[in-house]
């Protein structure tokens, strides 16, 4: 339970908002549980919404409608190519295949190892930086711009090579 | 623009951090406002400076403050840090490498609100910079610039950092404020305005990152001076976010009113490979589409010219496109976009942004029927001016301007089906 293994990170949280109102801690106790469990699951969904005195249905609709809570578990990396117009412009949509293709998956799936998910997204604000993609991790969201199919391959080799280490 | 008002880590490289922004005179313009100055002293000086809203809408930011409820308190101050137009990536700048100017603008909201909490509502994709935030926020508490008795005061503040999930449409001001509350970001219906009831019920004002960036130049120098920069009815300077097919994309800062063509042809180093501009999104995908005519490249981007010309300034995202690009493609694009992000909550745009994607790409697949460019546009036609938020209205805009202004693009596409 997230608040047996996380309960300073809980307090944390909480104490941003006022005490009345406690459902505001919602999305920050989301990012918490999926960091925490990789997914969300109906059990992690029920946990936030205990947290915060809201109901299972209340939190759960949370994750069906913000793009970076998932309620399946994917790759441990989610590699999320911004393929919008001022990204496109600049060659995202063919970046994004090739990747794909040298992975052997289609956009949308993961790497049979377990290793990468593979998505396009909606514009990341780095559109002078463009193709940009952002790496979903355990430890948060970062940032990849100016990306060449070249610059993209390494860093996917970095993180199986990490992966396979760890 | 000799001297960088708000991109100052161009002059100021250093300018990221704490000692160096206070070496150059920062936080004085707080100090003087919360120990000489009333929070009306600061609403009339931001009202004289003409200082307007920089996330789009263009509405003067001190009017905006003084529609507050008088006399119920809390009071919050909301930071629109949700920035997810595509073509626009000025805020993020902002907070990155000049991000004591932009905090020390969010203390003088608050004071000129009376808030003593405010809220900077990050988009989920900013994870490293709010993490940053964070760490400057902590710093300035311990530093006796924010926190609770602010300069001795009885005023105290404190500015918390909040995360949203990946939904464009929670940089809809409602929208925004639900989505704090813990709730899915759908926009609320208007009134009552967030002034009157904004974040838990109270008098809430919600201002765009640029627009905050701005007050402590305006406070320190006075609005004289910042009237000085811009135009009568733009006063000010403006970051214009350049992107597409130029040879130097990037923030430019300039005065509201410099030309389509100095900022893309001068600042922006013109079009890669000897190519010609098409097209121009003025406004991210939230505006018409303007041919990039010699008219069009001489108007001046200001709020009123750019509306003249046929289109939007909004946050100033100019996009442009070159004589490859095929319009109808521009068109699937901002529509796969709308159609994604459109909150679902009101009819018109959940659906018309289903049945445009729908169309575009029957046209797309080669599958359009004669009449499939009408009922495009029929379709856009009955979105217009029905939708609760602008997100439906912004959603037709490219699509409707492609096909009057660009109508070959379109007109290829169709007949090729049934």
């Amino acid at each position: 339970m997230l608040k047996d293994s996380h309960p300073s990170e809980i307090e944390t949280i909480l104490a941003h908002y006022p005490p009345d109102q406690k459902r505001s801690a919602a999305m920050p106790l989301l990012y918490l549980a999926q960091s925490a469990y990789g997914y969300l699951s109906p059990a992690a969904i029920a946990e936030v919404a205990d947290l915060v005195g809201a109901s299972s249905t209340q939190v759960g609709s949370l994750v069906g409608f913000y793009s970076l809570y998932h309620d399946e578990p994917g790759g441990k990396v989610r590699m999320q190519v911004c393929v919008d117009l001022p990204c496109a412009l600049k060659g995202a949509d063919a970046l994004a295949e090739t990747v794909c293709r040298n992975l052997g998956i289609r956009l949308g799936e993961t790497t049979p190892d377990g290793t990468i998910t593979v998505e396009g997204v909606m514009c990341l604000a780095g559109c002078d930086k463009a193709p940009v993609f952002q790496s979903q991790e355990s430890d948060g969201i970062h940032y990849h711009e100016s990306q060449t199919v070249e610059t993209a391959m390494a860093w996917v080799e970095q993180i199986r090579k990490g992966q396979a280490d760890g | 623009m000799a001297e960088h008002i708000l991109l100052r880590h161009l002059d100021l490289p250093d300018i990221d951090q704490l000692d160096v922004y206070l070496a150059h005179g920062g936080f004085e313009a707080l100090r003087q406002a919360v120990t000489g100055k009333t929070p009306s002293d600061v609403i009339e000086i931001v009202k004289a400076s003409g200082l307007r809203g920089r996330g789009g809408a263009g509405f003067p930011a001190g009017v905006k403050w003084s529609f507050l409820t008088p006399n119920v308190f809390p009071r919050y101050v909301v930071v629109n840090a949700d920035e997810s137009e595509p073509g626009t990536f000025k805020d993020r700048e902002i907070m990155e490498r000049n991000p004591y100017q932009f905090l020390e603008g969010v203390a003088l909201c608050a004071y000129a609100a009376q808030a003593e909490t405010a809220y900077i509502y990050c988009r989920g994709e900013f994870w490293d910079l709010t993490r940053r935030l964070e760490q400057r926020l902590a710093e300035l508490e311990q530093r006796g610039l924010l926190g609770r008795n602010l300069f001795g005061t009885p005023y105290s503040l404190h500015i918390h950092m909040h995360l949203g999930a990946g939904a464009y449409i929670c940089g809809e001001e409602t929208a925004l404020l639900e989505s704090l509350e813990g709730k899915l970001g759908q926009p609320r219906l208007r009134p009552p305005f967030p002034a009157a009831k904004g974040l838990y019920g109270q008098p809430t004002v919600v201002n765009n990152v640029e627009t905050l960036a701005n007050l402590p130049p305006i406070l320190a120098r006075g609005a004289d001076w910042y009237r000085t920069i811009g135009t009568a009815q733009s006063p000010g300077p403006k970051v214009f976010c350049l992107s597409g097919h130029v040879n130097r994309p990037g923030n430019y800062e300039l005065p509201l009113g410099t030309t389509f063509r100095t900022l893309i042809f001068e600042h922006g180093g013109g079009i890669p490979g000897g190519h010609a501009a098409k097209a121009i999104l003025p406004a991210g995908a939230s505006a018409p589409l303007l041919m990039a005519t010699d008219e069009v490249l001489d108007t001046p981007m200001d709020y009123e010219s750019v509306a003249k010309a046929g289109s939007m300034l909004g946050s100033a995202s100019v996009i442009v496109m070159d004589e490859t690009v095929d319009i109808a493609w521009v068109g699937w694009k901002t529509t796969r976009f709308f159609k994604h992000e459109s909150c679902g909550k009101c009819t018109p745009c959940r659906e018309g942004t289903y049945w445009m994607l729908h169309v575009i790409e029957r046209l797309r697949a080669g599958d359009g029927a004669a009449g499939d460019i009408d009922l495009l546009e029929a379709v856009a036609r009955g979105m217009q001016g029905k939708c609760l938020c602008p997100l439906g209205e912004f959603a037709v805009m490219p699509v409707l301007s492609g096909i009057e202004r660009f109508r070959p693009d379109y007109a290829a596409l169709a007949g090729n089906g049934r």
